[in-house]
């Protein structure tokens, strides 16, 4: 017996097979994708009696070997795939004991491609309070298997089901049901033109058109003496398949289960009266969104303060403890920065995880779906794009990968692609100040303040955007996706903390690592054009400084002159002018423009730039819109923040991408570079255009 | 009659459907000739509709619902 054995978990959605996972490898896991494609890929490795270790895969939800996803698909190849190095010894069906009968269908496909299968039946402590018993000698008998009565709650059954295991060698692996019963004569063709292969491999590889080894559907249907059957015929013999495992499993269920009818059952009806209720429903839905948004825009500030202000004293600390000289200024105004701009991120997304999480686990999510479907469908959304939408006024990396729970991937694609409209906010600090210089603090009727109703506008503005580019793309991409929409709607449950921690753990993670890599060496490069130049002018800003304005500057305002102008003459301040006669139409100048530039990397930094350059040190709000306050057009004359520059950027800066980690995490859940650049080229476009047609018509 | 036209709390029998317009993983989940589906609750705007076929609790558009025939059990 080898010391480690493979074991495919798999199962329907919302069984708790994630559950049973984290149950038998604790920690011990990690997520990747499969090669290639942006499925989550759950691994670990659990201890068995008798020294033996399991390798377990967690193989995504699935309610049959019919894949209609790229998920299920996944698990049809592994599982038809010998030579795969996962290829499972034994596979753990993990099923839940109210959906027995749906979940068994699962169970005997499996059982038919001959892999020693074991049944796990999970959530067995609410048998007692449904009214559900099971003959479970009767069952083992009947499904040649063995049954492992378990409670991912309760974190009962795991050893006996860890015991099962060890002893994979002992289950039977003959199939349950005779799938070549419905259609004798085609799977007697089959097996005479294939005499080694398993009939119900065959019938896989044809209905599911998958590879594996050499064999191939087309190679099926073109060997001689077999005649291939229509498409449509095809899916009425599975749909017969599907009846013929039905009635096997109802025959099957009416002897060894029971249900008593009149246990309770109305928690559930209960709940849905209101959480569905076409008006308490929307009620409760925005009053959770509003605790959310809540959480992760006021409850983060506090932990990312405390990130920012960390990091900030770290560069101090190393520019003064390090000797001076270039490595030193890598670390601490390069790399640590850097690292911080990682970091500060952690808090949201964890927050937002954790609600999502919590959201899921209890059964919620699928309500929402239900009520904001129809109204998403009209945009080419679907009701699971509303989540993402939401969390992006907070901010869009984790927005972004809020979406894997669509599993339509043109509607996945969609809702990532327009996610990065709504505000988030980074946007608000340009916002405030700008709306600060160019919006009187007036009230309008009285009541409302016009710098609020600014504001607001603003987000309402990021919202109608992204829906209505929805509806474009919509229009625009010929993606064949599904044309259907099928959704279970779980048992209210109450989260279970472990599985919400992990699965935060997780996400934040593979955000740490997946898209911080791209962002800190973003900020390495953003930290080299910044701090060097090519001219003289830049090596000797402390000169130029001291003959414009003598030796007389306070030390303070002397470093913030030379800081000005060694940006000025830096490669970035270069760009910034080379770009100016392209912004000068939108009504900025090369400051802005620098500003601008910079912006790119995260928008947050348009209003440190525009302190750097505007040499105030101190960062005070004040200082800062007092002196742009005072700057003049060069080419027009009058105040550059005038009413027209101001909302031509506020346009800019609420439709332009402009966020290098969105990019960043865009191409990690795409995987592919297409998506990002176009959103980076179409959203900027759209910015340009509309911030250029707001200056030239208010000027 | 198609379990579109069911009324909020009404139950039918599934007859048959247009099989090819039925998603199979309908049926994977239990919508079924002979089985009976109750309709639990109809989302805002008449769509989608939430349906528990022999125990099985989903929601599916309504387009897919009107491909299923029934027979209301009174």
């Amino acid at each position: 017996m080898p010391k480690q054995i493979n074991v495919a978990l798999i199962g329907n959605p919302n069984t708790g097979k994630t559950s049973v996972f984290n149950h038998l490898t604790g920690l011990n896991q990690q997520v990747g994708n499969y090669p290639g494609i942006t499925v989550e890929k759950k691994e670990g490795i659990c201890k068995l009696p008798r020294g033996l270790k399991a390798h377990i895969i967690d193989l995504p939800g699935t309610y049959s070997l019919n894949a209609s996803s790229l998920d299920e698909n996944l698990v049809i190849e592994l599982l038809l795939n010998k030579n795969d190095k996962d290829y499972p010894d034994v596979a753990v069906v993990v099923s839940d004991v109210e959906n027995l009968k749906r979940n068994l269908l699962l169970f005997t496909q499996i059982k038919d491609l001959g892999i020693p299968t074991i049944l796990a039946v999970n959530m067995a402590d609410r048998m007692e309070r449904k009214g559900i018993s099971l003959e479970i000698e009767l069952l083992e008998k009947r499904l040649k298997t063995k049954i492992a009565l378990v409670s991912a709650r309760k974190k009962t059954g795991i050893e006996n089901l860890k015991e099962l295991i060890t002893q994979y060698g002992t289950i039977s692996t003959e199939p349950c049901v005779n799938s070549s019963s419905i259609d004798p004569t085609y799977f007697d063709r089959l097996r005479k033109a294939f005499p080694n292969q398993s009939l119900y491999k065959l019938w896989l590889v044809i209905t599911q058109d998958v590879n594996f080894g050499n064999l191939n559907r087309n190679k099926i249907e073109h060997t001689n003496g077999f005649s291939p059957k229509k498409k449509s015929d095809l899916k009425r013999l599975q749909q017969k398949e599907t009846i013929v495992r039905y009635q096997f499993i109802n025959g099957i269920l009416k002897e060894a289960m029971t249900v008593d009818v009149n246990a309770a059952k109305d928690l559930r009806s209960r709940l849905d009266r209101i959480l569905t209720h076409k008006i308490w429903g929307y009620v409760i839905f925005f009053s959770i969104m509003l605790l959310i948004f809540q959480a992760i825009y006021d409850w983060s500030s506090y932990p990312m303060d405390f990130i920012d202000n960390t990091f900030a004293s770290l560069s101090e600390w190393i520019k003064t403890s390090l000797p001076p000289g270039v490595f030193t200024n890598l670390i601490s105004e390069g790399i640590i920065p850097g690292l911080g701009g990682i970091v500060i991120f952690i808090p949201q997304i964890a927050f937002l995880f954790f609600f999502i999480s919590l959201l899921e686990e209890s059964g919620y999510m699928s309500r929402v779906v239900f009520l904001m479907d129809r109204i998403m469908r009209r945009f080419g959304l679907s009701g699971k794009s509303v989540v993402p939408l939401v969390s992006g006024t907070a901010c869009a990396i984790p927005a972004v990968m809020a979406t894997r729970n669509i599993e339509d991937w043109k509607e996945r694609l969609i809702t990532i692609l327009v996610v990065p409209f709504t505000t988030c906010s980074a946007r608000l600090p340009v916002y405030l100040i700008i709306i600060a210089l160019v919006i009187p603090d007036e009230r309008f009727l009285g009541v409302f303040n016009l710098q609020g109703i600014t504001l607001m506008l603003l987000y309402l503005l990021g919202f109608g955007m992204s829906v209505f580019s929805a509806w474009i793309l919509n229009k625009i991409l010929k993606i064949k996706s599904k044309t259907y929409f099928v959704i279970e709607m779980p048992d209210y449950k109450l989260p279970m903390l472990k599985n919400v921690g992990i699965n935060v753990v997780e996400k934040t993670k593979s955000f740490v690592f997946g898209a911080g890599k791209i962002i800190l060496a973003i900020s390495i490069i953003l930290w080299v054009l910044a701090s060097y130049g090519p001219t003289d002018d830049f090596d000797n800003a402390e000169e130029i400084v001291t003959e414009r304005y003598g030796e007389n500057l306070a030390p303070k305002d002397f470093e913030n002159q030379v800081a000005s102008v060694k940006l000025e003459n830096s490669y970035i301040g270069l760009m910034g002018k080379g770009i100016e006669p392209i912004v000068q139409p939108l009504g900025y100048d090369w400051k802005i423009g620098i500003a601008i530039v910079s912006s790119f990397a995260a928008r947050e930094v348009f209003v440190g730039t525009l302190a750097t350059i505007y040499s105030v040190g101190s960062g005070e709000e004040k200082t800062i819109k007092n002196r742009m306050a005072a700057e003049v057009n060069p080419i027009l004359g009058g105040p550059l923040f005038n009413f027209a520059s101001g909302i031509s950027l506020l346009l800019f800066y609420a439709f332009a991408m402009q966020c290098m980690s969105t990019l960043a995490i865009v191409k990690k859940e795409t995987n592919s570079w297409k998506w990002p650049i176009l959103q980076l080229v179409i959203m900027t476009g759209i910015a340009y255009v509309a911030a250029l047609a707001a200056f030239q018509f208010l000027k | 009659m198609t379990i579109a036209d069911l009324k909020r709390g009404q139950r039918g029998i599934i007859k048959t459907f247009e099989n090819d317009n039925v998603p199979l993983k309908l049926l994977e989940m239990g919508c079924l000739p002979g089985n009976e589906v109750e309709l639990v609750q109809i989302a805002p705007f008449k769509d989608p509709l939430y349906l528990n076929i022999n125990g099985s609790h989903l929601a599916i558009r309504r387009d897919t619902a009107m491909q299923i025939e029934i027979e209301v059990v009174k």
